[in-house]
């Protein structure tokens, strides 16, 4: 975890370096224009909300950031180092996990196996060396410890197989995961887009304790009131390239499409940038 | 309260969700038993099986007869364990017995005809095997081609080589040769089996410690589950599709060594049913032909479950006709009862 993590709320006015850093980004597919230089800096302990109309570029923006697309020109950032991220598989080894609108769990496996997916743990001596045998105990305790962490009541039973939960368990599921391997950031591409109200809520309680675990938290949703509720600060994507930073404290959702459609322009004083 | 029938005394729900209801009907808990153990159903099917048939065929349990029983589904067992691990991954491979054929002709025409030691044509052997495995896994994988379409342009392939190869002609081998080791058989008391059943179990128990204990087990059902998923959550999807084609090739070699053992030798025109048989065995035992739910276990069972009634409806003089008509109604039933399953909710 980052030092960050033990202080107290809210942990992103003590955060000094951002966590994750992306200036210039320049996206190219064929002759569209994805991402037009693009700069976005995330800090330890918020929350940063990524809104913009369809086509804006949020996910082109994401799958930078994930290691899914490589970007044509601009440099990314982990804790003030540079990076180049080839695959998804090299972003998470650097901390950066994702969860897809697609969700990424397997629904015949528990929940402890999933949380454990493409991570499993062998067994200590000959039995994991040798015979390659897993150790089921220890993902099973370390699974259980990790959701009772973050204070999931809903999933009792740490052996259930995914496809037995509800859409929202599930998701809870895949943003669990997010947290449960040293992460520092969570990207979450439209994790409620599916859910009732009820669990939505439960999966933005969920956001918040990564925040409060010390994560950064990208969240990329068209649900306003959700952002609102859960963003410390909401970038603004339109037309490729990076309209404002807002908060909720200085903008309302008004403003904030407003900002979308290019109804309002914000100058840079007036904006959360950090 | 003893005469209030009706209802349980129940505290009063504190929201909506405390109404949703927590027990389950009979039925849905019958789901739920079978939705986490695969292969009961079949076992409750074989178990009933070998009962019914024991009481209508005098003949049916009796050691001779259940001996001669496991040795006759020794190469289709052998062939179901590479079968399973690709259904698994939602794959099918149609090819899979005449591979074997191919495999056994192989070994087979290398020690008769050009006298090599057969050791080393068994080994040979085994290496083609494993070669048609990988070449339907590289079709598979590489050019991303549906495993309906590569196994049933393989199986051509092997169906015509085996036939060119063997130029028509079944060759039989001297009993002692280690190629027809496998149809050896060794007693305990009145129970005799062949090298080959044993050869096949130790097949099950590798396989089966293998999908149930190695992250690689895991990551083949994660990605016969859901492939992209497992391809988000970081699995080398395209290494784990190939890997299960190799590991039916390895399979088909072994099986091809059982089958060298059955027939005494090496016959083009064996392999013809095993193809589906292996496909059945497989589909009855339990394991979805969607993908990422099943056991190598129950194939076992499957192919059991097929020549149980085969035996027991011969035994009991019934028209050979019907136990064709039985494996059918198996096969159906078995897929239905996976459907059902898969519809478990909590």
């Amino acid at each position: 975890m980052t030092e960050t993590s033990a202080a107290p709320r809210p942990a992103a006015e003590a955060a000094s370096q951002p966590i994750l850093e992306a200036e210039g980004l320049v996206k190219l597919f064929g002759r569209v224009v994805g991402l037009r230089g693009v700069d976005i800096r995330l800090f330890p302990g918020e929350v940063l909300a990524v809104i913009g109309d369809n086509g804006a570029g949020k996910s082109t923006l994401i799958k930078c950031l994930s290691g899914a697309m490589v970007p044509d020109r601009g440099t990314i950032k982990v804790n003030g180092e540079q990076v180049s991220f080839r695959s998804t598989q090299e972003a998470r080894g650097a901390g950066i996990e994702t969860v897809y609108q697609t969700l990424a769990v397997a629904p015949a496996l528990d929940i402890a196996s999933n949380l454990y997916l493409a991570r499993e743990l062998r067994r200590p001596g000959i039995a994991g060396s040798v015979f390659r045998m897993l150790d089921k105990k220890a993902m099973e305790r370390h699974s259980e410890e990790h959701i009772r962490s973050l204070g999931i009541s809903t999933l009792q039973n740490i052996n259930q197989a995914v496809e037995t939960l509800s859409g929202g368990q599930r998701q809870v599921v895949a943003v669990a995961r997010t947290g449960a391997f040293g992460s520092q950031v969570a990207i979450l591409d439209e994790p409620t887009a599916a859910l009732g109200v009820r669990e939505t809520a439960q999966v933005l309680r969920l956001v918040r304790d990564l925040r409060e675990q010390g994560l950064g938290v990208i969240l990329i949703s068209h649900n306003m009131p959700n952002v609102f509720e859960t963003a410390d600060r909401i970038h603004v994507q339109r037309l490729g390239g990076r309209a404002a930073v807002i908060s909720p404290q200085t903008h309302s959702m008004q403003d904030a499409v407003a900002i979308m459609t290019g109804a309002m322009t914000v100058p840079e004083a007036e904006q959360s940038l950090r | 309260m003893s005469n209030d029938t009706s209802q349980p005394a129940e505290a009063p729900p504190a929201s909506a969700e405390d109404l949703v209801p927590t027990r389950h009907t009979p039925a849905q808990r019958l789901q739920h038993v079978l939705h986490r153990n695969p292969a009961l159903s079949p076992l409750i099917v074989l178990i009933v099986a070998v009962i019914v048939f024991g009481i209508v065929a005098d003949n049916f349990l009796r050691p001779q007869a259940l001996s001669l029983l496991v040795q006759q589904m020794a190469v289709v067992g052998a062939l179901a364990v590479g079968q399973t691990v690709i259904i698994l991954t939602a794959g099918i491979d149609l090819s899979i017995g005449m591979a074997m054929v191919l495999s056994s002709l192989v070994m087979v025409k290398l020690n008769h005809d050009q006298g090599v030691p057969g050791f080393i044509a068994l080994l040979i052997g085994l290496a083609v095997g494993l070669l048609t495995g990988l070449l339907n896994g590289l079709l598979v994988t590489k050019l991303s081609l549906p495993p309906f379409i590569v196994t049933l342009g393989t199986l051509s392939i092997f169906t015509a080589l085996s036939l060119l190869y063997a130029a028509g002609q079944t060759i039989a081998l001297d009993p002692d040769a280690l190629l027809v080791w496998t149809g050896k058989t060794i007693s305990i008391g009145n129970v005799s089996v062949t090298w080959g059943v044993i050869l096949m179990l130790l097949l099950y128990a590798v396989v089966g410690f293998a999908l149930r204990n190695t992250a690689w087990g895991r990551h083949l059902y994660a990605t016969g589950d859901d492939a992209e998923a497992s391809r988000l959550a970081g699995i080398n999807t395209g290494r784990v599709l190939l890997s299960a084609y190799v590991l039916a090739g390895a399979t088909v070699g072994v099986a091809a060594w059982i089958v060298c053992g059955r027939v005494g030798g090496a016959d083009p025109n064996a392999g013809l049913n095993y193809n589906l048989q292996s496909i059945t065995a497989v589909v009855i035992g339990g394991t979805s032909l969607f993908g990422g739910r099943g056991l190598v276990v129950g194939s076992l069972i499957g192919a059991l479950i097929v020549q149980v009634f085969n035996s027991g409806l011969a035994l009991a003089g019934v028209d050979p006709n019907y136990q064709v008509l039985a494996t059918g109604v198996l096969v159906i039933l078995a897929v239905a009862v996976d459907q059902w399953i898969r519809r478990v909710r909590a």
